[in-house]
């Protein structure tokens, strides 16, 4: 039953982790928009979205979390973030001279739909939160 | 949650474009400064970003800093002005390299960054707030 419970809820719970995670990917090109050679990166939603929910195979690898290391002897830790996506690098539509390819007005508009997407899965989330209790209510 | 992070990573690019408004500012109060209090005159200073991993964040989501702030070594404006206290036995004065237009440039490119960072802090902000009330 537990189990039954948790499939209902896991498609729109990996949807919403990668709507975070993109939501973390593109706040970071925004906050880079104008650091010389940083590369405006992104993810493929619909494609990490079936490798998540196992209905494709598995084209990246989850995103690596290091530990700071400030002393000689500290253990490098590390871990992963999230669920496995595959990077990729935006193609630029115009070149800067300081080797940076974010377009500000692209990643806005990425940015305003991602997090539109991301409320979207939360309503439905909760939707079906909702709709589980009422279920467990036997009056 | 990674949002958390998102929301971290707008934090660093305000400090680092709040960092850049105040080298702006300097520069701009200074722009007229003919000989600061050691005899030297001002030269602009510009403030150089850096792509950097916050601790605990994916590898790929990088957040931005200060990497340095770089003193233009171009030469000083020289201005005839004989009748100047300060001007030299040629009559002319030494000012600072501040390219005043330049500046403006510099200070409205980093009040819309500041604009769209804290836009994107609020947004975050508001998907947090809405997913710790889920279910509800």
């Amino acid at each position: 039953m537990i189990g039954r419970i948790n499939d209902e809820f896991n498609f729109n719970a990996q949807a919403l982790q990668l709507r975070s995670q993109r939501q973390e990917v593109l706040t970071a090109n925004l906050a880079n928009a104008e650091t010389p050679n940083y590369k405006a990166r992104d993810f493929d939603f619909s494609t990490a979205l079936k490798e998540a929910t196992g209905g494709g195979k598995a084209i990246g690898s989850a995103m690596t979390v290091s530990l700071a290391r400030t002393q000689t002897g500290h253990i490098a830790g590390s871990s992963t973030a999230g669920l496995p996506v595959a990077m990729l690098y935006r193609t630029p539509t115009q070149d800067a001279i300081d080797g940076n390819t974010v377009d500000p007005d692209l990643e806005r508009g990425q940015f305003a739909e991602n997090a539109l997407r991301y409320d979207a899965s939360l309503r439905m989330l909760s939707g079906q939160i909702r709709t589980m209790q009422t279920v467990m209510q036997n009056n | 949650m990674s949002l958390n992070k998102a929301f971290e990573i707008a934090n660093t690019a305000l400090t680092a474009n709040s960092q850049r408004l105040s080298t702006v500012a300097s520069n701009m109060a200074n722009a007229e400064s003919v000989a600061g209090p050691d005899g030297e005159v001002y030269r602009g200073r510009k403030v150089v970003f850096e792509a950097f991993s916050l601790p605990g964040s994916a590898k790929d989501a990088k957040a931005v800093r200060v990497k340095e702030v770089v003193t233009d070594s171009a030469p000083g404006k020289r201005v005839y002005d004989p009748k100047h206290p300060l001007a030299d036995a040629d009559g002319y004065l030494t000012m600072p390299n501040v390219e005043v237009v330049d500046e403006m440039v510099d200070m409205i490119a980093a009040s819309r960054a500041y604009q769209t960072n804290v836009e994107i802090m609020n947004t975050t902000k508001t998907l947090m707030q809405k997913a710790i009330t889920l279910g509800t």
